[in-house]
């Protein structure tokens, strides 16, 4: 239920006063609407929940996050 | 899939497997919060990956699941009207009422229709003046702000016909109800990271601090529950219990300030009931007073509802507090089944007991014959 999934913003238009997006999801586009993430540009990866952005995601968060992950176990094995 | 594939890396899973075995040296019970959560541990077998002292137990994060029959009722009961047209997400239909679920209400005439967006059910009341579109929101914190921009969007067209058959529920009083329950044996929790998207991490601090638990607020793919697990051990091994945001690449400290507004002019907090679990205080959501000419509860007559009762071999509210297993239960996989749900657990594919029923019953069968 709380399935949310990340998508690439294409293009950001208005519709019936809402700014929405089209995202891309492996090929699949959906009309999302970006109200909740004001600052949405093209180019940026949303996690989209019931046709809803909920947050851009975070590139040099999720990169970090992933290089320290990389390091565990390293240090047991030196 | 970028962001996701990447987090289900075997060769890095096993790292983090072999390091929560390194730093854990007695049994420690974890619960995951969310049902997606649950989905993933079981899917990806996560539990085969931990050493035999980690616990993980499955939480109440199934909104699907705990919403309580007597409001199916009256969904059913509002989509049955003549001049309705009822709105829904696809994993509501096939939850049994006391006699049918929506699906067999739309069989027998019923004008009911999956929505993918709350904003489709809008466009539907703004294409069909003449009749009257209910749209069942049912969700956690995840799923509320979609629900307001709904009403805040129907309200902005002057609709009249558009309403809302609220059924949503708040996350941190549920742990908290799981936490002061007397037999509680939770002693971490992985917290819910599209709710905390939203809401942030503040009452998750509160639930730290008061009941002295660790909360991981993590993502929902193999590598985010593994290293949220090795988080929750590390505090518990040095007797800590502080809110850790594992889940940096979507959940901000203060979640999404624009969303916490509209909830806040939309909806106002209300005690709920919550399926095998009961009545929790101030754990829901209902549309607030300027929102009230949206609200179905108040716009459709109540017709009277008949009180059923779990059945007697259910043990979902354990289940749901994290004390008992599915595979605890005798109905399951027998009487108990997602095609014939007996309880809250099973109702939805998120539910532990359906989790427990794709995933794990030809292992179980195995093990026991
Ligand atoms: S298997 Fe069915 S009857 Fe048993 S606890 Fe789960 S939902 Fe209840």
């Amino acid at each position: 239920m709380c399935l949310a999934i990340p998508g690439y913003v294409e293009e950001i238009f208005e519709q019936d006063g809402l700014q929405m997006a089209r995202v891309d999801f492996l090929g699949v586009k959906r009309v999302t609407c970006i109200e909740y993430t004001p600052d949405a540009k093209v180019g940026n990866y949303v996690l989209v929940h019931v046709g809803f952005a909920l947050n851009i995601i975070n590139e040099d968060e999720a990169k970090e996050t992933y290089k320290m992950l990389e390091l565990i176990g390293e240090l047991d094995s030196v | 899939m970028k962001y996701v594939d990447e987090y289900r890396d075997l060769e890095l899973a096993g790292k983090l497997a072999k390091e929560i075995e390194r730093l854990c040296t007695q049994r420690w019970t974890i619960m995951e919060v969310c049902g997606g959560q649950t989905h993933t541990i079981l899917q990806f077998g996560i539990e085969d990956l931990l050493p035999a002292n980690v616990n993980l137990v499955h939480g109440p994060g199934c909104p699907v699941c705990v919403t309580p029959v007597s409001l199916i009722d009256r969904a059913i009961a509002i989509a049955s009207l003549p001049k309705v047209i009822f709105c829904s997400f696809g994993d509501m239909l096939r939850v049994p009422g006391s006699t049918v679920d929506l699906l067999e209400a739309k069989a027998r005439g019923a004008d009911v229709r999956i929505v993918y967006s709350p904003l489709d059910a809008v466009k539907l009341a703004k294409q069909n003046p003449q009749m009257d579109v209910v749209f069942f929101a049912v969700g956690f914190e995840t799923t509320a702000p979609a629900n307001a921009m709904s009403l805040h969007q129907a309200k902005k067209l002057n609709l009249t016909n558009y309403f809302v058959l609220s059924s949503q529920v708040l996350v941190p009083p549920v742990c908290a109800s799981v936490l002061s329950s007397a037999d509680n044996q939770v002693q971490a929790f992985i917290g819910p990271g599209h709710v905390c998207t939203i809401t942030g991490l503040n009452e998750y601090k509160n639930l730290a601090q008061t009941y002295k638990v660790p909360i991981v607020v993590a993502g929902f793919e193999p590598i985010d529950i593994l290293e949220s697990i090795l988080l929750c051990i590390t505090q518990l091994e040095s007797g800590r219990h502080e809110v850790i945001n594992q889940y940096k690449r979507v959940v901000e400290a203060q979640g999404n300030l624009t969303a916490q507004k509209l909830l806040q002019e939309v909806f106002e907090v209300c005690d709920r009931e919550w399926r095998g679990l009961g009545w929790i205080e101030n754990s829901g959501l209902k549309l607030g007073s300027n929102y009230k000419d949206f609200d179905a509860d108040l716009h459709f007559e109540k017709t009277s509802l008949v009180e059923i009762s779990e059945s007697a071999e259910c043990i979902s509210g354990q289940i749901l507090r994290g004390t008992k297993k599915p595979t605890d239960c005798s109905a399951f996989g027998t009487r108990c089944t997602p095609d014939k749900p007996l309880g809250a657990t099973m109702v939805s594919s998120e539910g532990t007991c359906a989790n427990y029923f794709k995933f794990k019953r030809f292992e179980l069968d195995s093990t026991t014959s």
